[in-house]
């Protein structure tokens, strides 16, 4: 049977990918294949392969086959057939040419997102799948560039952006200083043992978004939330290994987080608006180290919010007025249950709320999840033109009258960005955060 | 711990009012209490962008732009970290090294308090400090540090090879090395983490990464023969070179010496060994099952395991006792040679053994407020805040340091007072 | 012809019951062995009610999104594992057979339904054969053994009708029935019928995790 030729522009040239796959073997290949299957894997890839019937029913889960007009090449099964069916028909034996176009679809046509695993009758894990896959892909030396130095900086620094030692502290101490004209007692709490909450964040935070931390530290300040920062390693709960497939960075940064936050005797740990490290504290590094649930609990900042709002320790001066649209992060939403609590926030915050369809759990991912905004630019245009179902999306909000796009994820929000900039859609995104720091009472400046 | 001979252990109590001292200063950070107790200290805001550290009620005579990370020695000097005119660095009791730099962090002391050490950066290279001296050698960049337990050395994860961001090719070929008192190794890694010095001072080991894939241990910069597709950070056998690290294998941690397996069996999980301060038993935190986890005495995890998390593991002084505190759902309890207690607390801190090692005691928290448990028993001091449990040189008594009602009190009390 | 009509009812019928059996058997000690030897995490995480709450979910018929989302797909689909698994059962010929041979029995459908429910069976395999033909999404992700597993699937109910009606020779019609019978019993747990066996464990699993874990639905 002959098969229809894949919808796409001229393939991305990943220097990562290409010098990883120009000096392999079939041999080297099919052994570092099987190794993988055969020691990492167990019940769940023999059962999803014994069990799928190739129906195709997860194929309409999936922005990328919806945005490229159904072409199967992107439909979730059909990713799976052009890599792990593949492998595992040939018994690993597989050439280079095929583990370059395996490490393009696993980690830049698939964004981890999950909605498949909601589409499928079998409720078979795709996601799962494309990281076996993505692990295979780590193992013979061939994962993107990009991503793969991020990987590299996590290694090194224990954070997203190879931001050093002495860089962090130095940083919130500069927005403690700028915070400070604002409120002049106000503090960033550095590795103060016994907080109640130790607030982490992810790195491009301290490097380029320092107002982010800014803000949340007026609204702890606000809200009178006895709060610390570490002033070490730990305070970086991002982590692209997971998505690289190093389980053993993953793992790593995950101890670190967890152990430091244990070093500062927290009752938990709030988190900035970040939906992958979500996933990795909440749902993967800490399976892999041997928790079953995270060992101190994990508090995304739209759960934070929702309380503070709640129970009043921060109260709205004045509801933001320009029509807001909800975007829903797959991994704090599809993969934490967050979804109400998002719109009671935003309901809180803002005079209107348009809702975009399908929402909640069943959102369109941002495009950008799942490591591959960071697989960088060469991949920027396989994600902008592999959602444009969510440009349809956020028009059709548009039209219905938002002016304003909310997503608490840092990748969504600059896969959003590429998005509404490149489709022209016109819509102003923010941060919970940005929203709340301007409307919230705060004292008044003396 | 164990407190000095020449403290005042009469029974009695000495109070700060801390809480007066708000009206002095623009405003005060969290109190740290000396060793001895008879000091309480903070930073505290004197003007616009001017701090100093407040003792007893009497500041600094120097003021700083900036001061952090305000901490007592061991010994009971009182250490903060500076900046003046843009340069930082260490402050001891109010005077500062003389050695500046462009930023330190990360301080690290030892067991007699008599060294302590910083990392920092000047003009974006890197070395250690120790007792304000800095390495000759400076490095492009440094991640992890050690200070070793006699005091005299430290040592510190470097970069060698300069890769910039992106190079993931060059990175690979391994760009750090460890640097024991500014001496790199020749070797080098694609990463070095958790160091460790040696007891005489003389031998650093590492954990490193030699490509993407395969872990092991080096020391004195050769790596273990044997590669593991894990590791954790090493530890040296006391009194000894050799080192003992947790190794993963076959998807199971266990823990190695020199390279050579040395528990018959493995776990889920296994992290933080220590030995025994005379050398001759080993523990570790380990997961027996997944999401189960307990203590293994040299290889034999006690038979009950805890939902969440442990962590905190105490050797007595003779090594034939060891506590360790435990979490399962939001509460955490102490466990002392297997043996969980009754009470159960919001958050507990290390466990401490007597001289004697008879008795433990632990600084505990329920709902916001701090109280101290002795064997099991809880005190009726229900404090706003609290620091560790020392007890006398005889064992008898405990120095119990706290803040009640904005006041930093003092309190020494017989350990009979927390028995039946 | 009375030789084999004896050995595919006598020899054959059990090899194929024992394969049937055997092999599920073994199909699911394998996994949960697997599960034991190599992702024992899965079993901390399985939860009865939310098992149950996905799989009551997936069968029943638009209770889903995609479900929904697949109007007649869903119709048919649902009609024709209906009837695939229930004609065989209450087909009072069988009955009979059950009946002679061990002294069981139950009650039957009639022939007239059990007769349009053969009907559904088959014309619902040629939808599927069709929509694995025609659906370019389908169709990239068929291989050959989707074909033969239709195959397997439709040959006994094809078999069986055509025998009902004694179109044709009704002896051979009726020993092909047997032996399609056979072959599908036998088939089910070494090809990707399997799914009979193990969807509803991946189906638990999947529902635990979202319920247990991720607190959002999976359907």
């Amino acid at each position: 049977m002959s098969e229809p030729v894949k919808q796409e522009g001229a393939q991305a040239l990943d220097e990562g990918i290409e010098a990883g796959i120009s000096g392999l073997t079939t041999e080297q290949i099919a052994s570092v294949i099987n190794e993988v299957i055969d020691n990492e894997t167990g019940a769940r890839l023999k059962t999803y392969v014994d069990t799928c019937v190739h129906c195709g029913l997860c194929s309409e889960a999936c922005h990328f086959y919806l945005s490229h007009e159904k072409d199967p090449h992107y439909s979730p099964v059909g990713k799976v057939k052009q890599t792990l069916w593949e492998m595992l028909r040939k018994k690993g034996r597989v050439g280079p040419a095929f583990i370059k176009n395996a490490a393009i679809i696993a980690h830049t046509e698939c964004n981890l997102c999950k909605r498949c695993a909601q589409y499928c009758p079998f409720g078979i894990d795709i996601a799962y799948l494309m990281l076996v896959v993505r692990r295979i892909i780590h193992k013979l030396g061939v994962t993107p560039l990009y991503i793969q130095d991020t990987a590299h900086s996590h290694s090194v620094t224990m954070n997203q952006m190879w931001v050093k030692g002495d860089e962090w502290p130095d940083t919130l101490q500069w927005q403690e200083e700028e915070a400070q004209t604002e409120i002049p007692t106000l503090r960033i709490p550095l590795d103060k043992e016994g907080a109640d909450i130790m607030y982490s964040v992810i790195a491009p935070e301290p490097k380029f978004q320092a107002q982010l931390i800014y803000q949340m530290a007026v609204i702890m300040d606000v809200a009178g939330v006895n709060w610390t920062m570490p002033a070490t390693l730990g305070w970086d709960n991002s982590d692209m290994a997971m998505y690289t497939g190093d389980n053993e960075i993953m793992g790593r940064l995950k101890r670190t987080h967890y152990e430091t936050a244990q070093r500062l005797r927290v009752k938990r740990i709030v988190m900035g608006e970040c939906g992958h490290a979500f996933r990795s504290v909440y749902d993967m590094g800490n399976r892999w180290l041997g928790w079953k649930m995270p060992p101190i609990p994990m508090v995304h900042a739209i759960d934070f919010y929702h309380e503070l709002l709640s129970q009043g320790r921060i109260k709205i001066k004045q509801k933001y007025p320009e029509p807001v649209t909800l975007h829903d992060p797959c991994n704090v939403v599809r993969g934490g249950g967050l979804g109400e609590k998002l719109r009671e926030v935003a309901h809180a915050m803002c005079e209107t709320v348009v809702e975009m369809h399908p929402n909640r759990e069943h959102n369109y991912c941002c495009s950008a999840g799942g490591g591959v905004i960071n697989c960088g630019p060469p991949f920027k245009m396989t994600r902008v033109n592999g959602n444009r179902v969510k440009a349809e999306q956020l028009f059709a909000a548009k039209t219905r009258g938002a002016k304003t796009l909310i997503t608490p994820c840092h990748n969504c929000h600059s896969g959003l960005h590429d998005i509404v900039e490149h489709f022209g859609i016109g819509l102003e995104i923010k941060f919970i955060s940005d929203i709340l720091y301007e409307i919230i009472e705060k004292p008044e400046a003396t | 711990m164990k407190g000095g001979r020449e403290w005042d252990w009469e029974i009695s109590e000495k109070r700060v009012a801390i809480n007066e001292w708000g009206t002095s200063f623009g405003w005060v950070e969290e109190p740290y209490a000396s060793p001895d107790g008879e000091t309480v200290a903070a930073i505290v805001n004197v003007a616009e962008m001017e701090f100093s550290v407040c003792v007893n009620g009497k500041a600094w005579d120097v003021t700083f732009d900036k001061v952090w990370h305000l901490r007592y020695l061991p010994d009971g000097r009182l250490t903060a970290l500076v900046s003046e005119m843009g340069e930082w660095t260490a402050a001891i009791d109010g005077i500062a090294w003389d050695s500046k730099f462009g930023y330190v962090w990360n301080p690290l002391v030892s067991e007699d308090g008599q060294a302590f050490a910083v990392a920092a950066q000047q003009d974006m290279q890197y070395c250690m400090v120790l007792n304000g001296e800095p390495w000759n050698e400076t490095f492009a960049n440094m991640t992890y540090f050690a200070l070793s337990p006699c005091g005299t050395k430290t040592a510190a994860a470097v970069q060698v090879e300069n890769a910039a961001s992106g190079e993931i090719h060059k990175f690979k070929k391994g760009t750090f090395t460890a640097a024991l008192e500014g001496k790199a190794w020749e070797s080098t890694y694609v990463n070095v983490w958790g160091l460790a010095i040696s007891p005489d001072g003389e031998s650093l080991a590492a954990e490193v990464r030699q490509d993407l894939y395969d872990y092991t241990i080096a020391v004195d910069g050769k790596a273990w023969d044997t590669t593991f597709s894990c590791v954790w950070e090493p530890i040296f056998r006391p009194g000894t070179r050799t080192v003992v690290a947790p190794v993963r294998t076959k998807g199971q941690w266990t823990l190695a010496e020199n390279g050579n397996t040395l528990w018959d069996r493995s776990f889920v999980q296994l992290w933080q060994p220590i030995f025994s301060p005379d050398g001759n038993h080993l523990a570790a935190i380990v997961a027996p099952a997944f999401g189960r986890w307990t203590v293994a005495l040299d290889g034999v995890p006690w038979a009950k395991t805890f939902g969440d998390m442990v962590t905190d593991v105490v050797f007595s002084s003779d090594g034939k006792r060891l506590a360790a505190l435990a979490k399962e759902g939001r509460f955490w309890k102490v466990v002392v040679d297997g043996k969980v207690w009754s009470h159960k607390f919001d958050m507990a801190w290390p466990p401490v053994f007597s001289p004697d090692n008879e008795t433990v005691a632990a600084k505990v928290e329920t709902e916001g407020t701090y109280a101290f448990v002795v064997n099991d028993r809880l005190g009726p001091h229900a404090c706003e805040a609290a620091w560790d449990p020392v007890f006398s040189p005889d064992g008898n008594r405990l120095l119990l340091r706290s803040i009640e009602d904005g006041v930093y009190c003092r309190r020494v009390v017989p350990v009979s007072d927390f028995m039946p | 012809m009375h030789d084999v009509y004896s050995f595919v009812t006598g020899p054959l019928a059990w090899a194929a019951f024992l394969l049937f059996i055997g092999g599920s058997l073994f199909k699911l000690g394998w996994m949960l062995h697997l599960v034991a030897k190599k992702e024992r995490f899965i079993f901390t995480y399985m939860s009865w009610r939310y098992s149950f709450r996905s799989i009551l979910h997936w069968i029943m018929p638009f209770a889903t999104t995609n479900w929904k989302l697949h109007p007649v797909l869903t119709i048919v689909t649902f009609a024709f594992h209906l009837c695939l698994l229930a004609t065989p059962l209450f087909l009072l010929s069988h009955i009979i057979l059950w009946d002679e041979a061990w002294n069981i029995r139950w009650w039957a459908f009639p022939d007239a339904l059990a007769d349009v429910m053969t009907v559904v069976v088959i014309l619902s395999c040629l939808f599927f054969l069709i929509r694995r033909v025609q659906q370019p999404e389908v169709r990239f992700v068929t291989s050959t053994s989707d074909f033969i597993i239709l195959a397997i699937v439709a040959m006994p109910f094809i078999t069986g009708f055509i025998a009902y009606h004694q179109w044709f020779n009704y002896k051979v019609s009726f020993i092909l029935h047997i032996l399609s019978g056979e072959v599908m019993l036998a088939a089910i747990p070494f090809t990707r019928l399997s799914h009979m066996i193990l969807s509803p464990f991946t189906r638990a699993y999947m529902g635990s995790e979202f319920g247990g874990v991720r607190h959002a639905k999976d359907w």
